[in-house]
């Protein structure tokens, strides 16, 4: 069977199974629409989470990223995955038993105002759209680079495919697609990954593999540092990036997941608080499978591809270069001439000057996509065409599933937050449920039109996201478990001054043209969350200390929410 | 229901949160980030150390810590309740 016809045929079948396992979970209450009735086995649950938090970038772009960026890559790698630790031990158990539907439900009663409410579903709106668009964007791609159909038509197909089991099944038709989603996901990054351990290194544990020998003796990361060095690139098992920033950023991303709200409402649908501490480690352990094995995959493609193409003729390179240079992924250009591929570092000028200009290499010819350190690996290693197609259906299973999650907090945001807590506080719960299932389908409308002419700053922003969630949820939600004197007007004063602080630093240096010269002690804007939500924090203690404690119940309902189930 | 009961589970959780993330600072941002480069002078098989604890042994600890919470407050979560009954 040729590529297309496999490829076809895994995901129709992946497709398929997703809307059976929606229509067989459909939701007919408010409380299963929005936390999945509470009934949720937390190992469940824990997968459900790995596939809402790993998205088509995780999937497709993390360990391509970290091929390049080497050593630093660890900012992404800790930093995605230290967060669930903050999750399991200061959010998702007392949120659970706090036992409502969202975030801005915690925030809105624990301190007692409409408006800190308000300020948090503003935050929650921005921080999941910006994220959703993205996934779109994802979903249009894989398509169109794989089933050859046009990338607007990738996306629509994507978008009905959401809109029929996010609609239907609400939390409880997305939780259990989820499951099936993760199912799928993870076995097609771990396939490739595992043939090509054992092709390198002969160990088919990648995380092993990484650490291994190579067929000549000498250990796969020393001969990746001595290959960087003689190409004039850094060498990749070592840091050279200041190291505020590098804390900075993996803080930022560590905080920001502990307060993405899509995340945080997952824990609101297991049973007890028990079960949500344990879904927790269960949903960490079912990420770092993949998070793990990425840098392994990082460190393979990147030796794989160094050795097959330096200084090899062009017309004896094997037929996936010439494939993917179809795709525009890959690109040579023979600057010298001499018919050979010159990969190096045209960026460091003592190489340039040392060995290059000797060499007669007149810049470095080849440009790489780092996508393909995950989409090529199945062809690179010669693994059968069922396993390309494999990772076609993992890599949308991960961006359907992300944008599940993310929709479903945009509809309950205004559902729940704005028309049931706000607006129409007497609806009934059919009115409710009505309300839900039509924002939820206008959001992935939105979301879909939005996806095909996706604004100019989403790519800038989705990293943001994180920042924007560690300055405002992730110091409330804290301070109002931990804290029983914290009040709202130091609540509401420091989620300002998280938000403000931020976004101004963000949009000063990435769109009014600051220089990186100009950093606060060489923070980039990435990492500059950690920073407002320290800002917040010190603002909200403050403010808190110049006004009036909180009411007595609220002080109870902190009490209430810190024991354990009774 | 007793407060002092209540105070209690309360300082015991509060002492193995500080405990248990003592241990992820000192193994992600420590191991991973400020030490690495002098860490990277000891190896385990092919791994600099430092650069193991950034790319994978962080994300271990990291797992084993939540492990460890999960059993610790299943453990309080019995006695609190046992003295919770008692007369």
């Amino acid at each position: 069977m040729s590529q297309t016809v496999w490829t076809f045929l895994i995901v129709g079948i992946s497709f398929i199974l997703y809307i059976v396992v929606a229509w067989w979970s459909r939701a007919k209450s408010t409380s299963e629409f929005y936390v999945a009735g509470s009934g949720v086995h937390p190992v469940l649950n824990g997968m459900a989470t790995a596939a809402d938090w790993m998205s088509a970038a995780s999937f497709l772009s993390m360990a391509g990223l970290i091929a390049f960026l080497g050593y630093q890559g660890a900012e992404y790698l800790m930093g995605w995955t230290g967060g669930y630790v903050l999750l399991a031990l200061l959010l998702a158990p007392y949120l659970r038993k706090f036992g409502k539907f969202t975030v801005p439900d915690f925030i809105g009663e624990r301190y007692y105002s409409q408006g800190a409410r308000l300020v948090a579903v503003i935050a929650a709106l921005f921080v999941s759209f910006t994220y959703v668009v993205g996934q779109m964007k994802g979903v249009g791609v894989a398509f169109s680079r794989f089933l050859e159909i046009d990338f607007k038509y990738g996306v629509i197909i994507g978008v009905l495919i959401v809109f029929f089991y996010a609609v239907l099944g609400g939390m409880k038709g997305i939780t259990y697609t989820q499951v099936a989603q993760f199912c799928v996901l993870i076995f097609a990054y771990l396939v490739p990954a595992i043939f090509i351990s054992v092709l390198m290194v002969n160990n088919p544990i990648p995380q092993l593999g990484l650490g291994g020998k190579l067929h000549d003796g000498t250990y796969l990361l020393d001969k990746l540092d001595q290959v960087c060095r003689d190409l004039g690139f850094q060498e990749y098992t070592i840091s050279k990036k200041n190291t505020i920033d590098f804390a900075f950023i993996t803080a930022a991303l560590m905080l920001g997941t502990a307060g993405l709200p899509h995340v945080i409402v997952r824990f609101f649908t297991v049973p007890n608080v028990k079960d949500a501490r344990k879904s927790a480690g269960w949903a960490l352990l079912f990420i770092a499978l993949l998070y793990t094995t990425a840098p392994a995959i990082a460190v393979f493609s990147r030796t794989n591809l160094i050795d097959t193409v330096q200084d090899k003729p062009y017309s004896e390179l094997p037929a996936w270069f010439k494939n993917w240079e179809g795709t525009g992924l890959l690109k040579f250009e023979d600057k010298n001439g001499d018919g050979k591929v010159q990969y190096y570092n045209d960026a460091n000028p003592t190489f340039v000057q040392d060995v290059a200009n000797e060499r007669g290499w007149k810049g470095s010819e080849l440009t790489v996509d780092r996508d393909i350190m995950v989409l090529a690996n199945p062809e690179i290693a010669n693994l059968p065409a069922w396993v390309v197609a494999l990772v076609v259906a993992g890599g949308l299973a991960a961006a359907l599933s992300t944008a599940a999650g993310l929709l479903l907090v945009i509809s309950t945001s205004i559902s729940h937050d704005l028309f049931k807590n706000w607006l129409r506080p007497k609806i009934s719960e059919k009115g409710e449920l009505k309300t839900a299932r039509i924002t939820i389908a206008i959001a992935v409308v939105i979301a879909g039109w939005a996806g095909i002419n996706p604004p100019g700053y989403v790519a800038q922003v989705v990293a943001f996201a994180f920042g924007l969630a560690a300055a405002s949820f992730f110091p409330a939600i804290i301070m109002g478990i931990f804290s029983k004197r914290i009040n709202k007007q130091g609540a509401i004063a420091g989620m300002i001054t998280g938000l403000v602080f931020t976004t101004a630093y963000i949009v000063y240096f990435k769109f009014l043209g600051g220089t990186p010269d100009a950093y606060w002690w060489g923070i980039s804007p990435e990492g500059i969350g950690t920073l407002g939500m320290l800002f917040n924090f010190i603002v909200s203690i403050g403010v808190t200390y110049l006004t009036p404690p909180p009411p007595l119940e609220v002080q109870q309902m902190v009490e209430h929410i810190r024991l354990p189930d009774d | 229901m007793s407060t002092e009961v209540t105070k209690m589970y309360w300082r015991q959780n509060i002492w193995y949160l500080s405990v248990l993330l003592l241990i992820w600072f000192i193994v992600s941002f420590g191991f991973g980030i400020l030490w690495a480069d002098w860490l990277n002078q000891f190896r385990i098989g092919g791994f600099k150390l430092g650069f193991w604890f950034a790319q994978q042994g962080s994300i271990y600890c990291f797992i084993a810590i939540i492990v460890v919470y999960v059993i610790l407050m299943n453990r309080l979560d019995q006695k609190f309740k046992a003295k919770k009954t008692m007369p």
